[in-house]
């Protein structure tokens, strides 16, 4: 295993196919009276967060306790960075209190790669600006892989905001090196003008999750969005929206997922959301389980 | 140099006599319930609980515990961890716990399966069974029922091999260099 994960490109087929292994095996782990085991004792990991978030950090930090991790959460708002401290004097102070991860979420893409490079803790990538964010690609894989028994041969369709989506980004990646195959889906302002080799991408949302065995549903990004890519976001759920009628054109059996946090009503209605194919829950439990996971396998 | 050290048939007389030890020292199988430690010890423990059922008619429990989480050398090693299935589908409070590995060695692995074994309850007993004590401890931990004592240096390596996982059963001495 690489020193950090900062991309799914970082690590190898295998490697990935590991993680969601043992990520099952974590899996088991939190189904105990007891949800903790001593895997990582004594070693030490820093949440450094310039982004709010609640679900990621709140994921990130139960796994960590329940690898035994000594977890410290440097609050942003209330440090030195406030006071003009530069990012990589933050990190090097950080570094200096012995530590040995450091997850990072920060809006601007590229800042984890660019940390990781300067220090010698793990650095795991809990989401950078509208980049990456390898954590969820891998929760996902695992659903997936738990749900239809395997990633290989399945056919996916990421629906909605495209281009803001360091979530779809991440799968892209990770599906297609697992052998699924990706389907781009949306309005033609919010998919890239190049997207990635070896994905189809469908203007039309009908046509896009025609047969797909997984429907995975993406928050419209306003607060990343300068200016406006649809006229209103009623529009958007009836030409972009994953409604009842429309999910029965998916394959029957398939899954309903979404990175969360969800806007009913926009890009889901809300009997969707809480339908028996939604998975969208089980995604939650999947990700302390994955986010346990890659702590264990970059440590050493 | 290879050395077999036991065949098939030895390794079946071994765990006959080994059954019929912890039936006698537990005066009866009631109370029992066999862990296995990934992976040979799961096998074990599996025959183990077959012979007790032919002798006394009891069908005891058996579960298996993966301890790589429970280890000690976790900083220290060099390639990708494998977490093995943990299933105990049963309680073990107030239980007398045979723990079953395939080889006694430094009592590491032994240490990390009681702590494995505390987090899933309080059982009345924990006792311990082992096919091959190859010596060297490093912990004072000892183990209830032994298959065989097998003096060996600490180059040379010890390797079981059962029906369910390779073409020959036998047991056989592997040596340093």
């Amino acid at each position: 295993m690489p020193k950090d994960l900062v991309s799914i490109k970082d690590i190898s087929k295998e490697e990935t196919e590991a993680i969601i292994d043992i990520a099952l095996s974590f899996k088991d782990v939190l189904r105990r009276d007891i949800k903790k085991v001593p895997a990582l004792r004594g070693k030490t990991v820093v949440n450094l967060f310039f982004e709010p978030s609640t679900r990621t950090k709140t994921s990130f930090e139960l796994a960590e306790k329940r690898l035994s991790l000594d977890v410290i959460n440097f609050a942003v708002s209330s440090s030195s960075v406030v006071k003009g401290e530069s990012l990589l004097d933050t990190v090097r102070t950080i570094e200096s209190y012995g530590i040995d991860y450091l997850v990072i979420r920060h809006a601007s893409s590229g800042v984890p790669h660019f940390i990781a490079r300067q220090t010698r803790a793990s650095v795991v990538n809990a989401g950078d600006g509208i980049n990456e964010h390898p954590t969820q690609a891998l929760l996902d894989a695992v659903t997936m892989q738990e749900k239809k028994g395997g990633v290989k041969g399945l056919e996916v369709a990421i629906v909605g905001d495209i281009l803001h989506s360091r979530v779809a980004r991440s799968n892209v990646d990770c599906l297609t090196k697992l052998g699924a195959s990706v389907r781009l889906v949306g309005p033609p302002t919010l998919i890239p003008l190049s997207p990635p080799a070896g994905v189809k991408v469908f203007y039309d949302v009908d046509e896009g999750i025609r047969g797909a065995d997984v429907v995975m549903m993406l928050r419209i990004q306003l607060e990343r969005q300068g200016k406006s890519f649809f006229p209103s976001t009623k529009e958007f759920f009836k030409y972009w929206g994953l409604s009842a009628e429309r999910l029965l054109l998916a394959d029957k059996d398939a899954l309903v997922m979404h990175p969360g946090p969800m806007n009913r009503g926009i890009e889901i209605a809300s009997d969707v959301a809480d339908c028996p194919q939604s998975v969208i829950l089980e995604q939650v439990t999947n990700g302390i389980a994955v986010r346990m996971a890659v702590i264990y396998m970059l440590q050493g | 140099m290879n050395k077999e050290l036991l065949n098939k048939q030895d390794i079946e007389r071994i765990l006959s006599r080994i059954a019929h030890e912890i039936i006698e020292k537990n005066k009866g199988p009631e109370k029992l319930c066999l862990v296995g430690i990934q992976r040979g010890g799961v096998h074990i423990a599996h025959r183990l609980a077959t012979r007790i059922d032919t002798i006394e008619h009891v069908n005891v429990p058996v579960g298996s515990l993966d301890i790589s989480l429970y280890r000690d050398d976790i900083s220290r090693r060099k390639k990708l961890p494998i977490v093995r299935k943990t299933d105990i589908p049963f309680d073990i409070s107030e239980k007398v716990i045979i723990l079953v590995d395939d080889v006694l060695f430094t009592g590491r692995s032994i240490r990390a399966a009681l702590d494995a074994l505390m987090d899933f309850g309080r059982p009345a007993q924990i006792q311990l069974a082992v096919l091959i004590d190859r010596g060297h401890r490093e912990l004072p931990i000892r183990a209830d029922y032994v298959g065989k004592n097998i003096p060996t240096a600490r180059s040379e390596n010890i390797e079981v091999q059962l029906e369910e996982e390779s073409a020959e059963e036998k047991v056989v001495l592997i040596s340093g260099e």
